[in-house]
């Protein structure tokens, strides 16, 4: 008998020796093989599968990380220039626009409008550039591809796609960016953003009817056989010489240079396509969607997104330098150190799944991760505001060497009221005051220090900073529902917001008609444990004008559709801007872009004829004094009508180790991974420092285990004994 | 017994069509095809008629049940519901709604789930079985009782803070373990260490108790009267007799779970970001893959009743008394 | 004006059926005895008195109504908050309007966040500010304050004393009158244990529980003392709200799983043939699908079913208190099989038993023989499993909020404590209250269901007896 509790205690010391023997060299936490712990290497995580890793698909920023390291747009943002500066990637420079009219006369760049017909932009590449290796440029001896023209068995025992012993290369030519615009049109790709081109994009519906009737049916199986898209004529984009490509639109449209730097507008080789459409492939998961093919710094060369992705550099990268100029402070912030130094420095970057919160904040604290941002929870630990309210790392964190940047995101977080609701809706004076009213009550200055730890800057109109048309100071609130005093906003006070309710007709937040506190619903997507808090704030805040607040909560697919019907009352939603142009922004707005009607993105459904004149007049102008002054024009519409409740713009603050270099934040860049260098050894020296294993929790429990056996085989002995007896 | 288990099989083949039926009628009364597309292409800027091409490349165009437009018994093959099902019974699970091939993805994560799952049920039942044994031996002592205590206690506690509490002390404050992830491999032992000593432990209350009780029906029976009358020791009355002959019981509830191991644990794999079946499913309910859902309710239906089999046969194996009919 | 929300009917409706079942228990010997033998063990009394806390918590928080408002509606008729408040809320006011602004510690002063304050001076500092409710009565409470809970603390525990007094005397009273002797020996056989019913446990139960209670009471009038949330909601506020939710899981889903439960097990087990065949495929079926998945459709079923009819569940409550008695439905639906194989495994063999063999052959009808023999016969085998499943429904709810599918965010639960309290760990310090008090409160609640649980089974399951 006594044979178990021995056999227990040899197991679990069994184990504590191998622990100890397995790991004796490195921490024992680390999450990563022992062998690269001196690697060149970044570390960081993403936390859900990307959906899409084809330019032509992918619009999300989680899909951006990978993409943007890899596909090359002929245009990309400067990293450290501000405001931001478009400069060329693979393009020889920024193409400037020609304007042609209905006759196809060139006009000058001061024509109007109106007069324009067609914008030209002439894209010139670099030579020279390569691919990264892939074995869709493979070729055999003969000089064909190689890989072309697989049958059923040659893809026996293929996986993955490092399976395919060979690969080869090519140069990157003006064909593949007009190849991509054209795959753009694809309707069994459904690119997000094909209903905005078919609007610009000369020729663009037509393409993709043309397609349509060029293509093959489908085999029950469900790939569809190669549609060679070269072939087909567009007038939208044209190869005019081997390095050369040109972009037709329709009437004068100048936010097109901005998504030139998008990976919608990345080079895709015609082979990649070829490829991937043979018989068997999609089977295999080989597709453009999970192989990205690009001629950027780096390759996907690892995609186990319910593990990891690893990027590995690019060894054909054609070696573009570190840019030279930069803002006033970023010599002092060390940015300028690698100028002229060729890009990339690290040779890979490991990307971990990682779901939850705190195993990746605590990863982080470990050093396991080079680069965080900050959850709410972790936020005090990690900040203290100085006795101006500047935030500033807390002591155990600058301890550890850590360093914080922050920035005001180019993205709006907003309460929308349903304009045609009739009881928040409409254009009457009444309704108006009522919004207004609740625009004072609800205190999203509140808000962003409960729910955000002050991360975030309250709106005062659609526009966020660092956007042309936003405005700080004075000139900049929102009058509606702040006063200017001792040199900063301050929110009305609570009382006028009162008084506006009672003209609106609700009297203490009573609806007359019923005698009974005034109702209003909020729709929202809420549905974890932390929102409850929120959303009993929110209840709080309509409560201070006597109006009950009723939540709706739901799932995101009813509540866009509810969204989409025009069935909300009140909601809550954000916006992220694609480019730096109020355009953007003010979009959100725009009558004919309503939820309900136009399908567009203004949830709001506001529509306002002053509003959408100004709108049209400021859409195809260069940023320019008159500019500015319709826009401010357009912002105090907007805040008259309160369709929003402005909320805020948030801010984000990262955090990042001392081995780690060359991190700005960049709201419009994906492409930054690039740019950054790490210093490997200093690392392994903080994370042995770090995590230095604590043992005797393991000799304790080892001990108790034989203390308790002990007693436990003396009575069990004794009581065998005694029964013999 | 051949003929019985083939009958057995047939049997399985109505369940598994009312699980699929049941399976659909909740997805589809919760989501429509539209819901499924929007999902999945995205939330920018989507087109009316990019829901529709969504919708016909993988099938959804169809009705659900019964299609009124068709003639014959096309009005039942026809659907959306035939189509999806049928090919689910060749064990063909196709590719999921993200366009991946699901039988792939199973087959590579099922690894993970079972890295876990063994351990924990082998050496759970090792050290259960002899906690259980230690504690029938001082049966009706105060030993007996205040170990039943802290086992009732134990499984009282809430398998969260099991979780919650090991991640907490082994990796944050004593660096022991990594506190989550995974790799291929072998290179993985140092990511099962702390997910199988949570689980172990999660289960000692419930499956402790368990075998005691197996232990004392069993030590209280005549046959083991007799051996002790005999003058054996109590040691070996435990071992040669209470042990073996609970050993059926105990078989027979292993045999059960057995196939259901590969189905994973949903709650500690995504605790710990591992990347086994438990996580997928989450992840397809999450995202709203439906393809993925139906194959893998339809895997732990067979599983399941895979399980049942197993524990009749099992039946018969240890005891030849019982004859399957 | 009083509100009647579903799960409150049907609440009340088990306190009934469990009253009536009490009733009928007494008046039949083969459930006296067994349940005398649950009162006369020395654990059972006990847990029964903590799970008596308990039931009265979940009791008074199941009396909702609408407060009135102040004021006079236009006509002069009474206005009526549309709030819903309990009984419970009622007597927890001080403790529900007593918000902080974020967390603090249990029995802290102050805030457990640093905030710039501007003081009287006009200087501006970075501090922890001092509680609006917790402690604010301290002028000085780093020297105050451990005297002060330590006063208020003896004072709870003379009112404790002093209850339990009373109620001791009132008990001690009673049974003197039912054993028609003196006050003093009666007292006396108490304390020495010299009866059946071991009273002595009883009391010593009360009393660690009332002065523990009162202790609490009069410390939560000046302090949190089990801390503020991050919203500075009164921590022991929530968890004593928390054991609504989880009573309600445990006994409702068993509730309502019951009826088809044991119809479809005695039929199954009693008729045969085809009935068994049919009622076995459905629970092969049912079983056969992994329990998550059909909870998280059901949920999302039901979130569609209320955006779709959103006049019917205006406010926040019905819609919760909707969410709550579905999860029930459907925990019970995925649940219901084990029982109903049990009732058919053992109706199988009380139709071979001679009596009812003699009442079919005297032409009894079928239904009647069921009523009147099987029915009853299986009574213990509902019973056993109904409070073994108790528990383990209340650890369920945990895991379901942990994947987002357990009751109504809104709601309080342990499981949405738990949830949340995940990540206020990874907080340094760390904030440990919240996930503290849900873990005590559900585990004393569980841990006593269990004991109870198995003083339950071993006194009905003859199987079990003696050993």
């Amino acid at each position: 008998m006594a044979r178990w509790p021995q056999a227990l205690v040899g197991l679990a010391l069994g184990v504590m020796t191998l622990g100890l023997t397995a790991c004796s060299e490195g921490p024992w936490n680390n999450p990563y093989p022992d062998p690269e712990a001196i690697a060149n290497v970044v570390y960081s995580s993403f936390d859900e599968r990307p959906k899409h890793l084809d330019p032509a698909r992918s619009y999300s920023s989680n899909e951006y990380a990978f993409l943007a390291q890899i596909y090359e747009p002929p245009l990309q943002y400067h990293f450290l220039l501000r405001p931001y500066t478009l400069v060329p990637l693979t393009a020889e420079a920024v193409p400037v626009a020609r304007y042609l009219d209905a006759e196809g006369r060139e006009l000058p760049e001061d024509a109007p409008a109106e007069s324009i017909a067609v914008s030209e932009y002439l894209v010139r590449i670099q030579p020279g550039i390569l691919y990264q290796p892939h074995p869709a440029f493979a070729k055999d001896e003969t000089g064909g591809y190689r890989y072309h023209d697989l049958a059923g068995e040659d893809l026996r025992g293929v996986n993955v796609l490092a399976d395919f012993p060979a690969s080869g290369t090519r140069e990157l030519v003006a064909a593949d960016y007009v190849h991509q615009i054209k795959r753009l049109a694809v309707p069994w790709l459904h690119s997000p953003i094909a209903g905005v081109m078919q609007d610009h994009i000369l020729d663009f519906k037509d393409l993709s009817e043309r397609i349509e009737a060029a293509a093959l049916p489908s085999s029950p199986g469900g790939a569809r056989p190669y549609l060679d898209l070269r072939e087909i004529p567009f007038a939208g984009a044209e190869v005019v010489d081997r390095y050369t490509y040109r972009v037709r639109l329709r009437g004068k449209y100048p936010q097109f240079v901005y998504w030139l730097a998008m990976p919608f507008f990345a080079p895709m080789p015609w082979e990649a396509e070829r490829f991937y459409s043979q018989p068997g492939m999609a089977e295999r998961n080989l597709t453009l969607d999970w192989y990205p093919i690009g001629t950027g710094p780096f390759w996907l060369s690892e995609n186990n997104p319910n593990l990891r992705m690893v990027l590995e550099r690019n060894r054909n990268f054609r070696g573009e330098r570190y840019p030279g100029e930069g803002m006033p402070e970023d010599a002092a912030a060390g940015l300028l150190a690698d100028v002229g130094r060729v890009m990339p420095f690290i040779d890979r970057a490991v990307f971990s799944l990682e779901k939850e919160d705190i195993p990746y904040w605590n990863k982080f604290l470990q050093g396991y991760y080079d680069s965080s941002g900050i959850s709410s929870d972790a936020f005090d630990q990690a900040i203290q505001y100085g006795s101006q309210g500047e935030a500033a790392l807390t002591p155990a964190m600058e301890e550890k060497g850590i360093r914080l940047l922050t920035a005001v995101q180019a993205s709006i977080f907003y309460m929308g009221f349903n304009m045609r609701d009739p009881v928040v809706g409409g254009d009457g004076e009444a309704t108006r005051l009522l919004r207004r009213a609740l625009s004072i009550a609800v205190d999203f200055d509140e808000y962003i220090a409960i729910f955000a730890n002050g991360r975030g800057q309250a709106a005062q109109g659609p526009i966020p900073p660092g956007i042309f048309g936003h405005r700080d100071g004075k000139t900049g609130i929102n009058p509606y529902v702040y006063r200017w005093q001792d040199g900063r906003a301050v929110r009305r006070d609570i009382d006028e917001a009162r008084r506006l309710l009672t003209e609106a007709g609700y009297p203490g937040g009573r609806s007359p008609e019923t005698g009974r506190a005034l109702s209003l619903f909020f729709d929202t997507t809420a549905t974890g444990p932390d929102d409850r808090a929120r959303l009993n704030w929110f209840r709080k805040q309509f409560d201070k004008l006597g109006i009950e607040l009723v939540i709706r909560a739901t799932d995101y697919n009813r509540f866009q559709e509810k969204m989409r019907e025009g069935t909300g009352q009140i909601f809550m939603w954000g916006w992220n801007a694609d480019y730096p142009d109020p355009e953007n922004f003010l979009f959100l707005l725009y009558g004919p872009n309503a939820k309900v009607d136009g399908g567009g993105e203004n949830a709001a459904n506001y529509s306002s004829p002053e509003f959408d004149a100004r709108f049209e007049r400021m859409k195809n102008m260069e940023n320019s004094p008159e500019r500015l002054a319709i826009i401010d024009d357009m912002v105090d519409i907007a805040r008259r009508d309160a369709p929003w409740i402005w909320g805020f713009h948030p801010k984000s603050y990262s955090l990042y180790h001392a081995w780690l270099a060359n991190l700005k934040p960049n709201e419009m860049a994906n492409n930054t991974l690039k740019y950054r260098r790490v210093d490997p050894e200093l690392r392994q020296a903080k994370r042995t420092a770090w995590n230095q294993p604590v043992l005797w929790p393991l000799w304790l429990t080892g001990g108790l285990l034989v203390a308790a056996a002990v007693p436990a085989v003396v009575s069990l002995r004794r009581r065998e004994r005694s029964r013999a007896l | 017994m051949t003929a019985y288990i083939i009958r057995r099989l047939l049997y399985a083949i109505p369940i598994l069509i009312g699980v699929n039926l049941i399976t659909f009628l909740l997805f589809f009364v919760v989501n429509s095809p539209d819901d499924m597309a929007r999902m999945h292409l995205g939330m920018k800027r989507v087109t009316p008629e990019a829901i529709e091409t969504w919708k016909r490349e993988r099938g959804y165009h169809r009705p659900l049940f019964l299609n009124r437009d068709a003639n014959g018994a096309e009005t039942l093959t026809d659907t959306i519901f035939f189509d999806k099902s049928v090919r689910l019974f060749a064990f063909d699970f196709g590719s999921s709604d993200a366009g991946r091939d699901i039988g792939y993805d199973i087959s590579q994560r099922m690894w993970p789930s079972l890295a876990i799952a063994v351990p924990v049920l082998v050496v759970g039942l090792l050290i259960n079985i002899s906690l259980a044994l230690f504690i029938v031996f001082f049966r009706a002592t105060y030993i007996d009782i205040a170990a039943v205590v802290l086992l009732v206690a134990m499984m009282s506690i809430s398998s969260l803070f099991y979780i919650i509490g090991g991640q907490y002390v082994l990796s944050k404050v004593f660096h022991l373990v990594p506190i989550s992830g995974y790799d291929t491999g072998l290179a993985a032992w140092k990511f099962l260490i702390l997910p199988v000593i949570i689980g172990v432990i999660g289960g000692v209350g419930t499956g402790t108790r368990w075998y005691r009780t197996l232990f004392i029906e069993e030590a209280g029976k005549d046959y083991v009267r007799t051996a002790r009358a005999k003058g054996l020791s109590e040691r070996l009355v435990l071992f040669r007799h209470v042990l073996r002959n609970a050993l059926i019981p105990i078989l027979t509830g292993v045999v059960v779970v057995l196939p259901l191991l590969f189905m994973g644990s949903l709650i500690t794999e995504s605790f710990f970001g591992i990347p086994g079946l438990g996580s997928y499913t989450i992840d397809a309910i999450n995202n709203q893959d439906f393809a993925i859902v139906r194959a893998m309710v339809f895997l732990g239906s067979v599983l399941y009743i895979l399980g049942l089999l197993m524990t009749d046969i099992s039946y018969t194996l240890v005891d030849p008394r019982v004859r399957l009919s | 004006m009083p509100v009647v929300l579903i799960t409150d009917a049907l609440i009340f409706l088990l306190l009934v059926l469990a009253v009536g079942f009490g009733v009928y228990a007494a008046r039949h010997a083969h459930l006296r005895e067994p349940w005398g033998r649950v009162l006369r063990s020395r654990i059972g009394v006990a847990a029964l008195v903590i799970l008596g806390f308990y039931v009265v918590v979940g009791l008074l928080d199941s009396l909702h109504f609408n407060p009135r408002l102040g004021e006079k509606g236009a006509q002069g008729e009474t206005l009526y908050s549309p709030q819903v408040l309990s009984v419970l809320d009622l007597v927890l006011t001080p403790l529900r309007e007593r918000q902080e602004k974020t967390y603090s510690a249990p029995f802290a002063t102050h805030l457990f966040a640093k905030e710039t304050i501007e003081l009287p001076n006009g200087t501006v500092v970075r501090d922890y500010p001092r509680l609006t409710y917790g402690g604010s009565h301290l002028r000085d409470p780093q020297t105050e304050r451990l005297p002060d809970i330590l006063l208020t603390s003896l004072r709870g525990l003379g009112w404790g004393l002093l209850l339990w007094l009373a109620v001791a005397m009132l008990i001690v009273w009673a049974f003197a009158r039912r054993r028609g002797e003196g006050l003093r020996p009666t007292f006396d056989a108490m304390l020495a244990g010299g009866t059946a019913v071991p009273w002595r446990t009883l009391l010593l139960t009360l009393a660690l529980l009332l002065i523990l209670g009162a202790i609490a009471a009069e410390l939560s009038l000046k302090y949190h003392i089990l801390g503020t949330d991050k919203v500075g909601e009164d921590v022991l506020y929530q968890t004593l709200k928390s054991i609504r939710t989880g009573l309600v899981i445990g006994t409702l889903t068993t509730l309502i799983m019951l009826p088809a439960a044991i119809l479809l097990g005695i039929m199954a087990g009693y008729f045969g043939g085809l009935a068994d065949d049919i009622i076995q495929y459905l629970y092969t079926t049912l079983n056969s699908i992994p329990g998550v998945l059909l909870i998280a459709a059901a949920i999302l079923m039901l979130q569609i079913y209320m955006a779709n009819n959103e006049e019917a569940f205006a406010s926040l409550v019905e819609r919760a208190d909707l969410r709550l008695l579905f999860l029930c439905i459907i925990l019970g639906v995925t649940s219901w099989t084990g029982l109903c194989r049990l009732l058919r495994g053992e109706s199988l063999k009380l139709r071979e038993a001679d009596y009812v063999q003699a009442a079919t052959a005297l032409g009894v009808g079928r239904f009647t023989v069921i009523g009147r023999h099987i029915l009853p016969n299986v009574l213990h085998i509902v019973l056993i499993t109904l409070v073994l499943d108790f528990s383990g429904l209340v650890l369920a709810e945990a895991v379901l909020s942990y994947i987002n599918i357990g009751v109504d965010p809104t709601m309080n639960s342990w499981g949405n404590m738990i949830n949340s309290a995940r990540l206020e760990l990874a907080r340094e310090p760390v904030v440990w209250w919240s996930l503290a008090a849900a873990f005590l409160f559900m585990f004393t609640l569980v841990l006593f269901a269990n004991l109870f649980a198995d003083v339950v089974r071993d006194a009905f399951d003859p199987r079990l007896r003696g050993s």
